[in-house]
């Protein structure tokens, strides 16, 4: 009773354990089951039968173009992630709310919507198909068309990370830096982007994630052409209605184990600068 | 070369800030803008450090239209009220970004600036702070640096707006006096925001009183204080 009344914001130990046991529980079930799933259903035929599927030229394929379409997407969506943050949080203009609110609209809109857009748009039917084929430049069906889904899908991730950010940090050091006499360049270089600098990594990360992943919108782009337009997440799925289940999980464990990646190499940033990381947050 | 600022107005959002705006100060002249918040007194101290744009009217200053210069071309050191020193670099290279972001012609070299930072610490009676981080320093020490940092280019014009306002009684005396004594020393043209009449008028060679965008009253410190020329003049010193 004393410790109860030592500490007023301590709860009752039942209610302590029940929230434990409902959160444990579902982390649990919902997530760590279904990854730890993945990795023994890629090694249930032996771990021969995982690698021989890993260097199938197909999936090899696969691989490259993934890599290749997150290579080309993530350092486009970053700088356009610093542009879009930095005109939102250091600049007022007529519009502001509804640049907001449209940066946000890869992540409500339907990434299969995201792509049958695009086919409109660029496809043999669409706007811009016809005169870019007169050009001989093929979106559809192709690496292009590919990145654009990506494109479309990751945009949201870095200017997300960045807005509240460098709103929270206000213009005050960028206002001193131009009173010193430092050029819009010299300001970013020196003082916005060192300030910035965990935030970009982070939503450059959870891009980079994303990216490798997405699905929806690169399924309708890309055509489905194995060993050649085929992603990973869509070689998972091709491998699998084929009934090649050891393939299938064989890649999915990859997607996944690229996902972990990330995550470890997020936290090790975030144990590694720790004490950078809390300097910057203090004022 | 005095400071000439003739009729300058500003309006946020259909909020006027200023309405009309005007007084005259020799050159090396210590002015102080005090007023009640909302008089004014810190959007016109942002349009004379160019982080504001005035919507009309003019400002004269060392034989310079001075409203159609860019901040960064004004070399008008600005102090902030709350410091806003770079907060991952060093008090030394705080101090030395002005110098070290110069074009390359004009750019002192390495020693020369490790040798005006250690002058400028000692100025500002902060020695051997250089490899500090902000972080590590307490308020009245941040603004001391800010200070710094604004004298390192060598300005045209000093700007401090509520400089002190942060601080505890005992440390804005210290600062106060020593501001004084630093803008003597340097000579520098200086306009100091405050809405506390003591320090105003402890601090400066002129006073302007504003309200609601305008100047009451403009003066020394003793013919303001003596003659008050309006009622709101007399009400707010009195206070």
């Amino acid at each position: 009773m004393s410790r109860r009344l030592a500490n007023p914001t301590e709860d009752p130990l039942w209610l302590k354990l029940t929230l434990g046991i409902i959160a444990v529980g579902f982390i649990a079930i919902m997530l760590l089951l279904p990854l730890v799933l993945v990795f023994k259903e890629a090694l249930a035929s032996g771990v021969k039968t995982f690698f021989s599927a890993m260097v199938e030229p197909d999936t090899l394929a696969a691989v490259k173009l993934s890599l290749l379409a997150a290579a080309i997407a993530v350092p486009l969506n970053t700088v356009f992630g610093i542009a879009a943050a930095w005109s939102i949080a250091k600049f007022d203009f007529r519009g502001k709310t509804f640049l907001v609110t449209l940066i946000d609209l890869p992540f409500s809109v339907s990434p299969v919507v995201a792509g049958l857009v695009y086919v409109l748009v660029f496809g043999m039917q669409g706007w811009l198909g016809p005169t870019l084929a007169g050009y001989d430049i093929r979106i559809l069906f192709s690496l292009p068309g590919i990145v654009l889904a990506t494109i479309f899908v990751t945009f949201p991730f870095v200017a997300r990370e960045l807005i509240p950010l460098m709103v929270d940090q206000g213009r005050d050091e960028e206002e001193a830096a131009a009173t010193l006499g430092a050029s819009g360049f010299q300001t970013f270089l020196r003082v916005t982007l060192p300030n910035i600098k965990w935030g970009l990594l982070y939503g450059i990360l959870l891009c980079n994630a994303r990216a490798l992943g997405e699905f929806g919108a690169v399924s309708v782009l890309s055509g489905h052409i194995r060993g050649q337009t085929n992603t990973m997440p869509l070689h998972v799925q091709l491998l699998y209605d084929n009934y090649d289940y050891a393939g299938a999980f064989a890649v999915a464990a990859l997607l996944a184990m690229l996902a972990l990646l990330t995550l470890a190499l997020k936290s090790f940033l975030e144990w590694r600068y720790a004490d950078e990381l809390a300097a910057s947050h203090r004022h | 070369m005095s400071l000439v600022v003739d009729s300058v107005t500003k309006k946020f959002a259909r909020f006027p800030a200023l309405k009309g705006a005007s007084f005259v100060a020799p050159q090396g002249a210590f002015v102080s803008l005090l007023g009640p918040s909302g008089s004014g007194k810190t959007t016109l101290l942002r349009i004379l450090g160019g982080l504001e744009v005035a919507d009309s009217g003019s400002v004269r200053f060392a034989d310079l239209n001075w409203l159609d210069m860019p901040a960064r071309t004004r070399n008008a050191g600005f102090v902030f009220q709350q410091y806003a020193l770079f907060k991952h670099m060093t008090v030394a290279d705080n101090i030395a970004f002005g110098l070290k972001v110069r074009p390359r012609d004009r750019r002192p070299s390495r020693a020369d600036i490790a040798k005006r930072v250690t002058e400028l610490l000692a100025l500002v009676q902060l020695p051997g702070l250089e490899a500090r981080y902000p972080s590590q320093l307490s308020g009245g020490q941040r603004q001391r640096v800010a200070l710094a940092r604004a004298l390192a280019i060598d300005p045209r014009m000093l700007l401090l707006d509520e400089p002190f306002g942060a601080l505890d009684a005992k440390v804005r005396k210290e600062l106060r006096a020593d501001l004084r004594r630093i803008h003597d020393h340097a000579g520098v043209t200086t306009v100091f925001v405050t809405h506390d009449q003591e320090e105003a008028f402890a601090v400066a060679d002129l006073v302007a009183v504003m309200k609601d965008g305008r100047i009451e009253q403009y003066g020394t410190p003793q013919d303001v204080r003596r003659d008050p020329k309006t009622a709101f003049v007399s009400e707010f010193l009195s206070v």
